[in-house]
């Protein structure tokens, strides 16, 4: 085990050379991924409202989406919950306040897993429900069956990613190293090639897939996660708007305002 | 105290004959598209019944409207808004198709393309979900008339209420003894659930008239109003993934005309009208704690038209002269509150309904003349009203959350009416003793009369218009369900033929229809200053401007249609 905060730039006793693929996947990609689904979710934003839903399919069958859809949901948002841990903080925080690498690998590994496997789990239930209930078959566009094909692929590699340290043990590759300062390179404009080059093939292939999913992201039916309803929790329970004025400007008001509200008048 | 506006509806119960001409024809202006076979913002349920969907009412069980709290607040009986985001990925309580009915429609082809042969074709029903041949279990009106009540007449919720507390009085199988019709829309609620729920915030209520919509662009298919509105009046469209209800028709009572639902009604039982109310109020009403106050509490938030403070305050708040004018004159504030014979359906969910329904007296007087006696006497009315428990129990679950007394007042006005303007018609001199024992007085009660049985099209419908200076570009500027693919409009698709403005032609339709309505010629669709409308032609001659003309200067050939300027005139009648 090395030594928590021994920053490498590269696996040890890896030769990395670079070349113009890496500088393509690593240092273009990343950033034609952000242009697209950026922009895409601005142009579907302000030219499709109405088509920006969950297209919910529980009027259709709810008994195994009861079970399904939280399962996948809850499991997806620990998921990024833990890309946000592993990715944007850096190894020498978590050491600087006492986490030792064991404990912070084994912690990733025990609650990823977890998360992961109920996302999988959840999605596996929700693709079974999606063939085998007829209406919602039906119901299910091709750009849902490429999304799916897609988000699956990004879950699947991911595990496989988390599993594979969990097999290899203490001889893990520790993506802390080399992912992870790429990823935040990318964010001074400076991609760290090299970093990301370094890592093993799964990790590349996870982070392809997880690059496709983002850049279809706005065209598909996922934009409904951009519009979680965060909100409620503080607009007021009573709407007022008014005929005139009523696309233009807030349908309620800021938070603390009194239950009912006509200042659209 | 803050007044405003709100468009209400009232329902005289004892003239539904439950012939869903109302259901239909709302059914072909707003649902009749592709996600929304299933919906029908006009239902007519047959009572005792299980209703649409079915058991909608079961509130233990679909947790549909308000509850208090344990500090007796407000709360939403489906959970506070951490629950509900936390139950957002798939909602704990939402009805499924199969509690609604699966639509289906009839492999009409087979018979015609059906070869030659000894046997019939058929022409079976085809489920307009998944297209397969299905077999048809249930519909939005099943039990219609009481069918199959037999067998789960017990299913509705308010038989069982009524059996379970009065388990000693009902021994006979009294389903079969009283019936009538209910026919529903949504209550535009002053206090509506189905909006609080919404975590979008895309069901509002328009501040001018009341009437509440889903915003279909803010609208991104959390589904949870379903689960709130306890009336089950909103609707998921399965195939846009937004939800839909009722629009109060708005681009008709926008330019003063009836909803589809009113306007085709054969019973002519539906009325339309201002109440003025006080916003400030109704949160504190909807709160009281007795829920058998809840209808005493509504009737305080409704203000009276004709106190001069309530007017001034009314003007203060911007709301126009006509409209007033209208609320003075509103047919719908003097059936709930001058003479107090219109009664809130279920005030106990606490969303302060604002389509009312006048208790029908018809299951008592069924009775009366089943059994030989004169349903028309005061006194033998007044009798059985007391004596037959169980109609009186079952209207007061539906009307007053159970309280009889009040039920029992409403009749027995609708009985006094009955008998006093039976003896005027037989030529006798009135009998101000009868109007006295409800109450009343006989002028009064000769007023209630005119309203309630002669009840002609100007009084049943006092709509005021909206104000152009208000909305200047009036429904057309993007409401509701005014969008693409949306109710308002069909097969568009983002830059289609609907992309841009459009132009305002609902107003020109709304009025030429009018003109039609009530003019003795054949008006046709002049109004349209140059631009042709086929949505208002009837067939006869063809529209102006359709063709050029062939001649000029003959423009006056009859199978043409007058020429706009002859009957430029016909537009000032209304
Ligand atoms: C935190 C914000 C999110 C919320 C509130 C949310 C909510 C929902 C809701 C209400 C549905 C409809 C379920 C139904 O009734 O059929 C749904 C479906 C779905 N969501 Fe989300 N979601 C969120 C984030 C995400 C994310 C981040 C993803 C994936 C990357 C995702 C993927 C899906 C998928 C694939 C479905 C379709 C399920 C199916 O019917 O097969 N959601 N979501
Ligand atoms: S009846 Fe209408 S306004 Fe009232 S809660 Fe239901 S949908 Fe909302
Ligand atoms: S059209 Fe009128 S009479 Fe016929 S069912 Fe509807 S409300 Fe009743």
């Amino acid at each position: 085990m090395r030594a928590p905060g021994a920053m490498l730039e590269t696996e040890p006793g890896g030769v990395v050379v670079l070349n113009t693929w890496d500088t393509v996947l690593w240092g273009v990609l990343p950033y034609v991924m952000v242009v697209v689904l950026v922009g895409g979710l601005v142009w579907r934003y302000r030219y499709d409202q109405f088509g920006w839903t969950t297209r919910s399919s529980q009027l259709y069958e709810s008994r195994l989406l009861r079970i399904a859809s939280p399962l996948f949901h809850f499991g997806l948002l620990a998921v990024i919950a833990g890309h946000f841990f592993g990715l944007v903080i850096p190894m020498a925080w978590t050491a600087a306040v006492g986490m030792s690498q064991e404990f912070y690998h084994f912690n990733a590994l025990l609650v990823g897993g977890i998360a992961g496997v109920g996302t999988l789990g959840g999605i596996a239930l929700l693709i079974y429900r999606r063939r085998t209930t007829g209406p919602v078959f039906m119901a299910t566009t091709r750009n849902d069956k490429t999304m799916y094909v897609v988000l699956t692929a990004a879950i699947v590699f991911g595990l496989w990613t988390t599993l594979a340290s969990v097999f290899e043990g203490e001889h893990g590759h520790n993506y802390r190293e080399t992912v992870a300062p790429w990823f935040r390179s990318l964010f001074i404009f400076q991609p760290d090639i090299a970093a990301m080059a370094a890592a093993p093939f799964s990790f590349h292939l996870h982070t392809l897939v997880g690059m496709a999913l983002f850049v279809i992201w706005p065209f598909t039916r996922l934009v409904h996660a951009f519009t979680a309803p965060l909100h409620y929790l503080f607009r007021p329970y009573i709407v007022y708007r008014s005929r005139d004025r009523e696309t233009k400007g807030r349908g309620w008001s800021a938070v603390g305002t009194p239950d009912r509200d006509t200042r659209n008048r | 105290m803050r007044v405003m506006a709100q468009m209400g509806m009232v329902m005289n119960l004892d003239k539904c004959i439950g012939c869903h001409t109302c259901s239909v024809t709302c059914k072909q202006a707003w649902t009749n598209r592709a996600g929304t076979e299933y919906v029908w913002f006009n239902n007519v349920e047959t009572r005792p019944g299980q209703g649409y969907p079915r058991r909608y009412e079961d509130q233990d069980r679909w947790y549909g409207g308000w509850t208090l709290n344990r500090r007796g607040k407000l709360a939403l009986k489906a959970g506070g808004r951490v629950k509900k985001l936390f139950g957002i990925f798939a909602s704990p309580v939402q009805p499924e198709l199969k509690d609604y009915y699966e639509p289906w429609t009839y492999d009409y082809k087979t018979l015609v393309d059906a070869p030659l042969g000894d046997d019939f074709p058929v022409a079976r029903p085809k489920s307009l979900i998944t297209g397969e041949d299905t077999k048809i279990t249930w519909s939005a009106n099943w039990d219609d008339n009481l069918g199959g009540a037999q067998d789960h007449g017990h299913l509705d919720p308010i038989v069982e209420k009524v059996r379970r507390e009065s388990e000693d009085k009902i021994k006979f199988a009294y389903e079969q003894t009283f019936m009538f019709y209910l026919p529903r829309i949504c209550e535009h609620c002053l206090n509506p659930s189905c909006m609080a729920s919404c975590p979008s915030g895309a069901i509002y209520k328009r501040v001018e008239d009341g009437i509440v919509l889903v915003d279909q662009d803010r609208c991104r298919g959390w589904r949870q109003c379903v689960t709130g509105c306890p009336y089950k009046k909103i609707y998921f469209n399965h195939k846009t993934g937004k939800a839909e209800k009722c629009t109060f028709c708005y681009p008709r009572v926008e330019v003063g005309l009836p909803t589809v639902c009113s306007e085709t009604c054969v019973g002519r039982l539906r009325y339309l009208g201002l109440f003025l109310y006080d916003a400030d109020a109704v949160t504190a009403a909807a709160s009281v704690t007795d829920p058998q106050d809840l209808y005493d509490a509504q009737m305080d938030v409704l203000l009276d038209p004709h106190d001069p403070r309530v007017q001034a305050d009314a003007r203060a708040q911007g709301i126009p002269e006509d409209w007033l004018d209208a609320a003075r004159r509103s047919p719908v504030y003097a059936l709930a509150k001058v003479y107090k014979v219109a009664l809130p359906l279920h005030p106990e969910y606490r969303t302060m309904p604002m389509v009312w329904y006048v208790p029908p007296l018809s299951p008592v007087v069924d009775l009366l003349r089943d059994q030989g006696h004169d349903g028309e006497d005061a006194g033998t009315l007044f009798g059985a009203i007391d004596a037959l428990r169980i109609p009186v129990e079952y209207l007061a679950e539906l009307f007053t959350a159970g309280d009889t007394e009040r039920v029992t007042a409403v009749l027995r006005k609708l009985a006094a009416m009955r008998s006093f303007m039976r003896g005027i018609s037989m030529g006798g001199a009135p009998d101000e003793a009868i109007p006295e024992s409800v109450g009343m007085d006989g002028q009064s009660m000769y007023d209630m009369y005119r309203l309630m049985a002669i009840a002609k099209y100007s009084e049943r419908y006092v709509i005021p218009t909206a104000h152009l200076e208000q909305a200047h570009d009036l429904e057309e500027l993007g409401c509701s369900l005014d969008f693409d693919g949306g109710p308002g409009m069909q097969d568009s698709a983002p830059f289609g033929e609907a992309s841009g403005r459009p132009v305002p032609v609902a107003v020109d339709t709304f009025n030429a229809l009018r003109d039609r309505q009530s003019s003795d010629t054949l008006a046709e669709g002049t109004s349209l200053r140059g631009r042709v409308n086929l949505l208002n032609w009837d067939g006869r001659g063809a529209p102006p401007g359709l063709f050029p003309d062939r001649h000029t200067g003959e423009t006056d050939s009859p199978d043409r249609g007058p020429a706009p300027d002859t009957l430029a005139g016909a537009e000032d009648k209304s």
